[in-house]
C-alpha cells in the first residue's frame, strides 16, 4: 500500500497546478469564510454629528434636567466616527466607511422640551445609510433601530428618574429649587401627620369632619402614589429578559469561524484528492490491473482514504497554524484537533472514494465532488430558527448523512476548550466512515466491468 | 493434455466457456488451450467474444460456465495501456516491480527497460512518449510479473508500421528466447497470419477454428475454393461468409 501512496504523491507533485489549486483553493475560502465570520465588527462604524448646543439642557416643566449623555451612550455602543458636517456623513456612508450616520439635529433638545409643553413637537434624529443591496438594508435597519432603542430607553430612564424625584416630594415632602429659589415642599406625609396632630384640638362637628375627609385623602393619596414610583421605573423597560442557555456548548465566535474554515479545508482537500485519485486509476486503465492480484480493492480503496487523511491533515494543520497568528489557539489541545482531522478527514475521504467510484473521469469526479460537497457544506451551516421546522428537520437530516457536519462538530469541540465532549462526533464519523466504505467498495465492482 | 497443435504439453487450458452479458452470450462454449511458448492469435470480427475470452483467462472477469485452468503467473497487457501517464518510465516500472515483491525492483527495472529498449527514455514522462513506446512499457509491465503466459489485447492498435514492427519483433523474442506463451487478439488479419503460430477464430461467441494459418487456408480451399488462393484476409472473410457469419 505504501508504494502506492508514493505514487500517488508523485503524482500529485507532478502537477503543480493541481497541487497548488487542491490545497489553495480551500485555504482561500475557509480563510475568507473564517475572517468573514469572525472579522464581523463588534461594533458597526458610524458616523456621529452632534449638532446640539454644547449648552442645551432637556427641562421636565420647570426644571431642568442633569446632561444626559446621549452621545457619549451611542458611542458606547457603536464605534463613532466623528464627522464635522452632513455632507461629510454623508460621504462616509456613500464610501462604505461607515454602516450609517447619525445626525442629532440642533433643535432636538428644545423639541424634547416641547414635550411638556401645550405644543409638543415629536424630537427626530436624522440617519443616512447606504441600502446598496438588501442584505446591508436589513442589517442597517436593525442596527440602527436598535441604536435607537437604547438611547431613547436611557432618555426616558432619565426622565422616568426625574419624575420619580418630583412624585417623592409629593409624596414625603423636601426642598426644590426652581428660579434659583428653594421652596419647601411639605408634601402628602407630613400634611397628614400635621393634621392628624391638630384633629384633636377641633371640636367636633362639621369642622371636624372636614379635617377627617383631608386626613383620609391624604393617607389614601399617598398610598396609592407610592405604587406609582415602581410603575413608572417599569414603564421604561415594562418588559424583562430572563434568558436560560439550554444549549450551553455554543462556541465562541472565533473559535466556531476557525472550525469552520478548518472543516473547509479538510473536507475539499480530502473529497477531492480521493475521488479525484480513485478516479484516476480507472481512467488510466490501471485499476483491473493494480486488482489482478497486486492489491485488493479494499486495500486500494484504503491507501486512497489514508492519501486524504495525510494530505488533509497537513494542510489543515499549516491552516490553523497560519491561523494562530490571528487568533489565539489551544496548542496544548493538538491532541484533540489530531482525532478530529484524522476521523474527519477518514469520513470525508470515505464520502470521496464512493464519489470517485461513481464516475469514469477525473473532471466529471472533481466536478461532482464540488456538487455535493459545497452545498451540503452551507446547510450545515444553517442555524435551527431560521427557516421553518420541517425544513430544517430536512436539513438536519441530509447533513447528518454526510461528513461535512459531524466534522465540523468534531473540529469545534477539539477547539473550544468549553465546548462538548468530541466522543459524539468522532462515533458519528466512525460510522459514516464504515457506511461510505461500504457503499464505495460496492461501487468499485462497477470498475472491474469489462 | 496436449495444446492445440497436438505436439505440446498445454500450459493454460479452458473448456466450454460461457459467458452472458444479460441477453446476450458473448461466449458459447469455448475450448481452448495453449503450449508453452506459443504465439497464438485470436481473430474474429466485432462482438466474436475475442476481449472476453481474454479477460477470463487473465481472471479479470469470470465465465458463467465451463471451467478455466491456468498457471500462476499470467501477465496481461489490456489494450488501452494500463499505466501512470504522469510518472516517468522508470517509475511506472518500479512501482508495479515493487507491487510484484521482486526482491530486488531495480535489478527488474533494468531488465525491463534493456528488454524494451527505453533505457535511454526512463526519465520521461509517460505522457510525452509516443503510442508505441507507451505499448512496450504496457507489455513490460505485464511481463513484470515473469508470467509464462502473456495475454495481450489488440496490442498493436493505434500503432504506426515501423513501431508495429518493433512490438512484433519484441513479442517474437519473448516466446523464442523466454519459452512465454503468447495469446493476443488482433482486427488484424495480415498480422495474425504473419506473427501468429496458430489462430483461434471466434465469431458470435462461437469458436469457428483452431490451428495454424496455412490449415485455416486448406479448410477455406475446401469450403470456399473461390478466395483460397486470394491474399488471407480475403481468405478469412469468405470463410466467415461460408460458416454463416
Amino acid at each position: 500500500m505504501r508504494w502506492l501512496l508514493l505514487k500517488d504523491l508523485q503524482i500529485l507533485r507532478r502537477s503543480p497546478l493541481q497541487a497548488v489549486l487542491l490545497v489553495a483553493y480551500p485555504v482561500l475560502i475557509a480563510v475568507l469564510v473564517g475572517f468573514a465570520i469572525s472579522g464581523s465588527p463588534g461594533k458597526p462604524r458610524v458616523a456621529f454629528l452632534n449638532e446640539v448646543p454644547s449648552d442645551a439642557t432637556v427641562s421636565v416643566g420647570t426644571s431642568e434636567l442633569p446632561k444626559i449623555g446621549v452621545s457619549d451612550r451611542i458611542c458606547e455602543r457603536v464605534e463613532c466616527v466623528h464627522v464635522k458636517s452632513r455632507a461629510e456623513a454623508e460621504d462616509e456612508v456613500r464610501s462604505g466607511d461607515v454602516l450609517a450616520a447619525l445626525i442629532l439635529p440642533a433643535d432636538l433638545v428644545d423639541r424634547i422640551n416641547s414635550l411638556s409643553t401645550p405644543a409638543p413637537s415629536t424630537p427626530e434624529v436624522d440617519v443616512i445609510v447606504n441600502e446598496e443591496d438588501p442584505v446591508k438594508a436589513r442589517l442597517v435597519n436593525d442596527r440602527i433601530n436598535s441604536l435607537l432603542t437604547q438611547a431613547n430607553l436611557v432618555i426616558a430612564r432619565r426622565i422616568a428618574g426625574e419624575g420619580g424625584k418630583f412624585l417623592g416630594l409629593v409624596l414625603n415632602g423636601g426642598q426644590f429649587s426652581v428660579l434659583g429659589q428653594t421652596i419647601e415642599i411639605l408634601g402628602l406625609r407630613n400634611s397628614a401627620r400635621i393634621l392628624a396632630e391638630l384633629r384633636p384640638a377641633v371640636p367636633p362637628g362639621p369642622m371636624r369632619d372636614s379635617v377627617d375627609r383631608v386626613i383620609r385623602f391624604t393617607t389614601l393619596a399617598r398610598n396609592n402614589l407610592g405604587t406609582a414610583g415602581p410603575l413608572l421605573d417599569r414603564l421604561t423597560q415594562p418588559i424583562a429578559v430572563d434568558k436560560q442557555v439550554v444549549n450551553a456548548s455554543t462556541p465562541p465566535l472565533e473559535v466556531f469561524a476557525i472550525a469552520v474554515a478548518a472543516t473547509f479545508t479538510l473536507a475539499f482537500v480530502t473529497v477531492l484528492l480521493v475521488a479525484g485519485s480513485l478516479a484516476l486509476e480507472r481512467e488510466e486503465n490501471a485499476f483491473p490491473r493494480l486488482t489482478r492480484g497486486l492489491v485488493s480493492p479494499t486495500a486500494l480503496l484504503t491507501e486512497k482514504v489514508a492519501l486524504g487523511v495525510a494530505v488533509g491533515l497537513l494542510v489543515t494543520l499549516l491552516m490553523l497554524a497560519g491561523l494562530a497568528f490571528f487568533v489565539p489557539l489551544h496548542w496544548s489541545r493538538i491532541g484533540l484537533w489530531l482525532a478530529a482531522i484524522v476521523a474527519g478527514g477518514a469520513a470525508l475521504g470515505a464520502a470521496g472514494a464512493a464519489l470517485g467510484a461513481a464516475a469514469r473521469e477525473v473532471r466529471a469526479v472533481s466536478l461532482l465532488a464540488f456538487m455535493v460537497t459545497l452545498p451540503i457544506a452551507f446547510l450545515s451551516l444553517i442555524p435551527s430558527g431560521t427557516v421553518g421546522p420541517a425544513l430544517y428537520d430536512a436539513i438536519k437530516l441530509l447533513t447528518a448523512l454526510f461528513p461535512f457536519k459531524p466534522a465540523l462538530q468534531a473540529m469545534t469541540a477539539a477547539l473550544d476548550p468549553g465546548g462538548p465532549s468530541i466522543a459524539t462526533a468522532l462515533l458519528h464519523l466512525a460510522i459514516l466512515t464504515g457506511a461510505y466504505g461500504l457503499l464505495a467498495r460496492f461501487a468499485l465492482r462497477r470498475f472491474t466491468t469489462v | 493434455m496436449e495444446a492445440g497443435n497436438g505436439t505440446k504439453t498445454a500450459v493454460l487450458e479452458a473448456r466450454k466457456l460461457v459467458r452472458r452479458f444479460g441477453e446476450r452470450e458473448a461466449l458459447r462454449g469455448v475450448d481452448f488451450e495453449a503450449a508453452a511458448g506459443e504465439l497464438v492469435a485470436v481473430i474474429g470480427p466485432n462482438g466474436a467474444g475475442k476481449t472476453t475470452l481474454l479477460s477470463i483467462l487473465a481472471g479479470i472477469s469470470k465465465p458463467d460456465a465451463g471451467e478455466v485452468h491456468m498457471p500462476s503467473g499470467v501477465g496481461w497487457v489490456p489494450q488501452q495501456a494500463a499505466l501512470y501517464r504522469r510518472l516517468t518510465v522508470e517509475e511506472n516500472l518500479l512501482l508495479f516491480a515493487r507491487l510484484e515483491k521482486h526482491t530486488d525492483p531495480a535489478a527488474s527495472v533494468e531488465e525491463m527497460l534493456e528488454l524494451t529498449g527505453l533505457g535511454e527514455r526512463r526519465g520521461e514522462i509517460v505522457a510525452r512518449l509516443s503510442g508505441g513506446n507507451q505499448q512496450r512499457i504496457n507489455i513490460a509491465i505485464g511481463l513484470l510479473s515473469r508470467p509464462s503466459v502473456l495475454l495481450l489485447d489488440e496490442p498493436s492498435v493505434g500503432l504506426d508500421p515501423r513501431q508495429r514492427a518493433r512490438l512484433w519483433e519484441f513479442v517474437s523474442a519473448l516466446t523464442s528466447e523466454r519459452d512465454t506463451t503468447v495469446i493476443f487478439s488482433t482486427h488484424d488479419i495480415q498480422e495474425a497470419e504473419r506473427y501468429g503460430g496458430r489462430l483461434l477464430v471466434l465469431a458470435d461467441g462461437e469458436s469457428l477454428f483452431d490451428g495454424s494459418p496455412e490449415a485455416l487456408r486448406e479448410v477455406v480451399r475446401s469450403e470456399a475454393p473461390e478466395a483460397a488462393e486470394r491474399d488471407f484476409e480475403t481468405a478469412f472473410v469468405a470463410f466467415l461468409h461460408h460458416r454463416g457469419h
